[in-house]
């Protein structure tokens, strides 16, 4: 005799079809047609156009300013939750509400504000240009200045919760055991922080790896030295080559696609290491 | 090695935490911190560790100044209410954290450290769970990995803060008695905060009640239940019943309760430390039976005087011979009062129940 399985939430075949159609509709059909779009030409003309020079450098300019913003990001994203979460002082609300800002902003506002700044003539620009004599609008680092900006929120939105969730006993206990400050960041607080910082990680660089509006005001977009990918695409479509343009988004799409697999297997690896929930955890003593 | 602290005190904007605190704790010796939540129970054992700095006083170790040494540097162990064990690392990493994290010309070599370690986790019966990580622990499990922890680093002084106050009945009795075997061995100076009383009095060798930032006594389990210094002690320590009296010179006299002036004071009579008889003698109270119930070994009687509900604490025996039963009329005779005219005590053991007659 079987009896019917039953579960806490009812629905489970409802909403997972209506997930499996919704996900349809809106990314795997879009993105199948770029492909069987793609598919029209034959490999040669695919790779040809693929692994072009002026291509190849536009990938190394996003790929690699995306990689670079989000470094910095993970790095003064758990700063700057770090100091929301664990200092108190004035006007730490109105910093907080500041922090989801680039959330917000149009990208073209961000890109033309950061222009104005960091051109030659502007409020910074004239120092780092001038004194330092380091070109940062109109030139690569100008789209990782710009990819830092639109990618915070998204490491201190992952990080605060799980900071907030850390107890400051487990520190109190590090301290207590003869740990200095470093070693407690280094063993005690950064291994519980990492899952978290790894997706936000993620989250800012595939944000930063897609930015097309405020990068396009900053970057000069000369070919070969700052012209991004989402740009070489849009500018291919205005010449009608459709083809060409499929091509390329392609591309991003499955590089994009394999390193986000890799960061979340990474995540996945590291979020199940230390919980143990891949043993039975049901040992009562 | 002992624990000296001077003069401790301490406040939170306008709430003083600690109130000029002085206490001596010698090597070997397992001492209770015991009050209510908010007595300042948890602060001073926190600043002992270091891991707050009082306002004012000292803190010695060994006689020796330790009140701006970093809690790094104090070597105390400390054991958490909730653990706080680190969640990422394997049962055997925690306990072993505390060597890694020495300076290299200190640190033992791995095979030492693994060898430590295992001692360690044999001593609180768990190396089986090596490997294991915390979040697969029972909490009786978990607080003695916390325990091992704080073991592994050879702490001069060990800190519990509420060590058991996260488990249930049955665990608690058990690690209770497995801790007072613990300190037993290693001839450490041990202070836990508890706001259990049975707690302390079972395992600690003095216990030091506290009350409001202040010390309200401090003595043996047995000094400070049977011979409580302050009406705050007999009612946190046990049940008690408070008999209103008049004071004249030696004689107190119960109830007067119109006259009640500056001359009242408050008996304190434990429940099981009042006789009672079927037949009135001089000094003897009358008291109405309320309520007769049985628990456990002993047998809980309710009474009323003049309008105040005592209760009685009588062995089965006793209760057989009496046979009481709700409604009866009864006459309470104390054998073991203490008289307090506010927090100052007064004649003991003279006492004129003249009232009742």
């Amino acid at each position: 005799m079987t009896t019917k399985k039953h579960r806490v939430l009812p629905g489970f075949g409802l909403s997972l079809g209506y997930s499996l159609v919704y996900l349809s509709l809106l990314v795997l059909i879009p993105l199948g047609g770029l492909i069987a779009r793609s598919a029209q030409m034959s490999l040669a003309e695919f790779w040809a156009i693929a692994t072009a020079e002026r291509a190849l450098a536009a990938y190394r300019v996003t790929f690699g300013c995306a990689l670079l913003a989000a470094i910095v990001n993970a790095f003064f994203g758990l700063l700057v939750a770090w100091v929301l979460v664990r200092y108190d002082f004035w006007g730490k609300r109105f910093v907080d509400a500041f922090v989801d800002l680039p959330f917000a902003l149009p990208t073209a506002v961000a890109g033309i504000t950061l222009t104005t700044l960091y051109a030659a003539n502007g409020w910074i620009g004239q120092y780092v240009e001038g004194v330092l004599g380091y070109k940062v609008a109109f030139a690569p680092p100008g789209i990782v200045v710009a990819l830092i900006f639109i990618g915070i929120p998204f490491v201190v939105r992952t990080v605060q919760p799980v900071i907030e969730d850390i107890e400051p006993e487990v520190e109190e206990a590090a301290a207590s055991l003869g740990a200095t400050r470093a070693q407690t960041f280094v063993k005690v607080l950064l291994p519980t922080l990492f899952p978290a910082l790894l997706t936000g990680f993620a989250l800012s660089f595939s944000r930063a790896v897609g930015e097309y509006g405020s990068v396009i005001f900053i970057a000069g977009n000369m070919p070969m030295v700052s012209e991004i990918t989402p740009l070489l695409i849009i500018s291919k479509l205005e010449q009608y080559d459709v083809a060409g343009a499929t091509v390329l988004a392609v591309v991003m799409l499955v590089i994009s696609f394999v390193l986000l697999l890799g960061i979340n297997l990474l995540q996945w690896w590291a979020a199940n290491r230390h919980s143990g929930r891949h043993v039975d955890a049901g040992v009562q003593a | 090695m002992s624990i000296e602290v001077r003069n401790i005190s301490k406040r939170f904007g306008n709430f003083v935490a600690l109130d000029n605190i002085s206490l001596e704790i010698p090597t070997g010796e397992l001492v209770a911190l015991l009050g209510p939540s908010g007595c300042g129970k948890t602060t001073l054992l926190r600043i002992i560790a270091g891991m707050e700095s009082s306002d004012t006083g000292q803190v010695l170790f060994h006689g020796e100044e330790a009140t701006h040494v970093h809690t790094r540097e104090r070597r105390v162990g400390f054991v958490f209410q909730h653990y706080a064990l680190f969640r990422h690392m394997t049962v055997f990493e925690n306990v072993a954290f505390g060597l890694r994290v020495k300076p290299r010309a200190e640190r033992p070599a791995e095979g030492e450290i693994r060898e430590r370690v295992t001692r360690l986790l044999q001593l609180v019966q768990l190396d089986w769970l090596a490997d294991r990580y915390p979040s697969q622990l029972s909490g009786g499990q978990r607080q003695r990995i916390a325990l091992a922890r704080a073991l592994a680093v050879e702490p001069k002084v060990l800190l519990l803060d509420e060590p058991f106050g996260a488990l249930d009945t049955q665990v608690r009795k058990e690690l209770r008695r497995w801790l007072r075997r613990l300190h037993d061995e290693m001839h450490i100076a041990s202070v836990f905060v508890t706001h259990d009383q049975e707690e302390a009095l079972e395992v600690a060798d003095r216990v030091v009640v506290m009350n409001k930032g202040r010390i309200e006594q401090l003595g043996t389990p047995d000094e400070v239940y049977s011979a409580p210094a302050s009406p705050f002690v007999y009612r946190f320590l046990g049940n008690v019943n408070v008999f209103r009296n008049r004071v004249h010179g030696q004689w107190a006299e119960v109830d007067r309760a119109e006259q009640a002036g500056k001359d009242e004071a408050l008996a304190f009579v434990r429940p099981h430390d009042i006789e009672i008889q079927r037949d009135a003698s001089p000094g003897a109270l009358s008291a109405g039976v309320l309520h007769v119930q049985a628990i456990g070994p002993l047998v809980r009687v309710e009474v009323e005087h003049q309008g105040e509900i005592f209760e009685v604490e009588l062995t089965r025996e006793q209760h057989q011979a009496l046979a009481l039963a709700a409604g009866e009329t009864v006459w309470l005779r104390p054998r073991n009062l203490r008289v307090f005219q506010g927090d100052r005590m007064v004649s003991a053991q003279t006492f004129d129940l003249g009232a009742g007659i």
